[in-house]
């Protein structure tokens, strides 16, 4: 496996595509961008995630021209775009409403944008008929938006804002009126054409799980900030704070006081209770506050006592059947409650464990992160 | 629960009676062969072809037309414009204001309007005429277009204008290709409103029109004070004829769109 890792943010050569650079932007007295700085590579596939409110239309929206921050420049290829207006912009956004001329035809959406340039009418054909390929959409290109489903409203939508081939494609909560099944499917579709077209895609989403999905890096925003920006295994095995953490997929966090001996640390977090052993980088004033986070797969359940670095005993409160994994949800003796999760190997009914259950909780001392804040 | 009720059909008799009787009379009459407006002397259209005889009306009729193309055409130009900026600003110093300012002219009575405009062209001393009267229509007929077009426009979805600029449109190219051709329905129907309006205007155009130019309104009304003639009633019926089909017109327009929009929307909805 000597394939070469795709991360330019780890190269001190490379040249962002967009920058951000502690730009705010504030609407009347409210900050909806808070002093935001940010690097975005060509060719990412780079996902926004954060809570509804937090800003993430806002900075999209600041990226195609229809707001200008409040202060802060933002560079695309190292030119300011502020004096840049939307129509000039070498960037195409797809919108959270996909926003179709409900008045054209699917094939006039797509042709909409490169009949503004100065293609010629064959250049303009060409081009449209290789976007409906692209989106699978040749069979629908004379009806109008009305007469199409959603999901093929969805890739004209896409195809419209591709035609122009433009160096930044912008997708605001692209998929967010898709069900399940649908969505799964175009988030492959969307990487596909991501790869092919070489692309920087920007995605804004609320679905944790699919920023994971497609992205090549996450950023987890609240509040106009950027809590963390790393890729997807990176959030998800060693989250910066406790925020990003509970973010992403489903966490335990135990607080408890450190004390440290090289990279070892102890964490005394109950009365009665062992102090949970763990493994960190960051250093612990003596005594410190500290957040234990560990995820629920990490988290062994047993009727038996394991010998491992961590044992807890508690009492199975609740079980939460997914079809293929468990969640127990464990009362610990000082009343915390634990969630541990096991993959359903073998049929319902050999399970081992049940309701009233008394067990034990294991885990290793590398398993969970320890978080300051 | 639909039951025939003696109340209700004499209700409706009345009221129906009340609102066309007088027209109906009128229109039968215009086909009167007599000349004795009162008195019924058979089936004839020769007042229809005597009224084409009269050089007055013809060129009554020839001002009335102008007047009407011109003040709607330029009615509908201000309207739009005036219920894009009113739509679309957002919020700004005194916009409520200017809203209902827009909106005056409506209940404004027109004896009030006619004499305004009055002083006013005497005092820029503009010559009464033609050019008077097409800016008196405009002026009491564009804030009819601007409702009528501003509806439709607080239910536009301002994020197509959004996709347009980001497509490479101006801003004029994105309201030309983009916001006018869904908004037209609303802005044709507010021209054809401001056109019958400003075809059976007789209080404004008695105050700003000279010598040189008589409108239909006009003609007629001073003609019935020498005495109804059938001729009138001949062209009365004409100009009722023209003004019902304006208004069914615009108001089958809205209405089609209306259906259209929602249809529109209602796939939007099935396919979240
Ligand atoms: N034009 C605006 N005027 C005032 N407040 C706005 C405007 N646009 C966005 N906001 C506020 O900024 C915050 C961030 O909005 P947005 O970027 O749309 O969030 P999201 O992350 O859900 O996309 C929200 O609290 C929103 O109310
Ligand atoms: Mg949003």
């Amino acid at each position: 496996m000597s394939q070469t890792v795709f991360a330019p943010w780890d190269d001190p050569t490379q040249k962002p595509l967009i920058q951000f650079k502690g730009v705010t932007k504030r609407f009347g007295d409210f900050t909806a961008i808070d002093n935001l700085s940010l690097d975005i590579f060509e060719q990412e596939f780079f996902a926004l995630l954060g809570p509804s409110g937090c800003g993430k239309t806002t900075m999209m929206r600041m990226l195609a021209g229809f707001e200008t921050p409040t202060s802060g420049t933002i560079l695309l290829s190292g030119q300011d775009i502020a004096p840049v207006p939307p129509n000039k912009r070498a960037v195409n956004m797809m919108f959270q409403s996909y926003a179709l001329f409900p008045h054209l035809s699917v094939w006039d959406n797509i042709a909409f944008g490169l009949r503004r340039g100065n293609s010629s009418k064959d250049e303009i054909a060409q081009r449209v008929e290789e976007m409906l390929r692209l989106t699978r959409l040749e069979k629908f290109s004379k009806r109008k938006p009305h007469q199409i489903s959603g999901g093929q409203r969805q890739r004209v939508a896409l195809a419209r804002s591709l035609a122009k081939a433009p160096k930044l494609l912008l997708l605001d909560e692209p998929l967010g009126a898709l069900d399940a099944k649908l969505r799964q499917d175009t988030q492959f579709e969307l990487m596909d054409i991501q790869e092919k077209t070489g692309t920087t895609f920007v995605i804004v989403t609320h679905d944790q799980e699919e920023a994971m999905t497609v992205a090549s890096r996450v950023a987890v925003m609240d509040e106009g900030r950027l809590i963390q920006v790393a890729t997807p295994p990176e959030i998800y095995e060693a989250p910066a704070t406790v925020y990003v953490a509970d973010f992403i997929g489903d966490v335990n966090i135990l607080e408890g006081k450190a004390h440290q001996a090289g990279d070892k640390v102890e964490i005394a977090w109950a009365d009665g209770e062992l102090p949970i052993r763990g493994t960190t980088a960051r250093t612990f004033a003596p005594g410190q506050t500290c957040h234990f986070a560990i995820r629920p797969e990490k988290v062994t359940i047993s009727t038996e006592r394991p010998d491992s670095a961590n044992v807890l005993r508690g009492k199975v409160i609740d079980i939460a059947y997914l079809g293929n994994l468990s969640t127990y949800h464990v009362r610990l003796g000082n009343g915390t409650m634990m969630k541990a999760q096991t993959a359903n190997t073998r049929r319902l009914a050999n399970r081992g464990i049940t309701w009233e259950d008394d067990v034990w909780l294991s885990f290793t001392d590398t398993a969970g992160v320890l978080l300051e804040h | 629960m639909r039951r025939f009720s003696w109340f209700n059909a004499t209700s409706l008799t009345l009221g129906f009676a009340f609102l066309y009787l007088p027209m109906i009379i009128l229109v039968l009459y215009s086909f009167n062969a007599s000349k004795l407006v009162t008195v019924w002397a058979g089936f004839s259209t020769r007042w229809y072809g005597e009224l084409l005889q009269n050089e007055e009306f013809l060129d009554a009729a020839w001002v009335t037309l102008q007047v009407a193309v011109f003040s709607s055409t330029l009615a509908t130009l201000l309207g739009t414009m005036a219920a894009s900026v009113l739509v679309r600003s957002g919020r700004f110093f005194g916009r409520t204001l200017f809203s209902g300012m827009i909106y005056a002219p409506l209940v404004m009575p027109e004896v009030i309007t006619g004499l305004s405009l009055l002083l006013l062209f005497i005092g820029i001393g503009l010559d009464r005429g033609v050019f008077t009267i097409v800016l008196a229509h405009t002026t009491f007929s564009m804030c009819y277009v601007s409702v009528v077009v501003s509806s439709r426009l607080s239910s536009f979805d301002r994020s197509l204008e959004e996709a347009a600029l980001d497509l490479g449109c101006s801003p004029f190219e994105a309201f030309r290709l983009v916001t006018l051709p869904i908004i037209a329905p609303a802005v044709i129907s507010g021209w054809l409103l401001a056109f019958t309006l400003s075809l059976d205007d007789l209080v404004i155009a008695s105050f700003t029109t000279g010598p040189s130019a008589t409108t239909l309104p006009i003609k007629i009304f001073s003609a019935v004070r020498l005495g109804v003639s059938p001729e009138i009633n001949a062209l009365s019926t004409i100009m009722i004829a023209i003004v019902t089909v304006g208004v069914i017109t615009a108001s089958l327009i809205t209405k089609r769109a209306a259906v259209a929009q929602q249809r529109d929307e209602q796939a939007a909805i099935r396919s979240v």
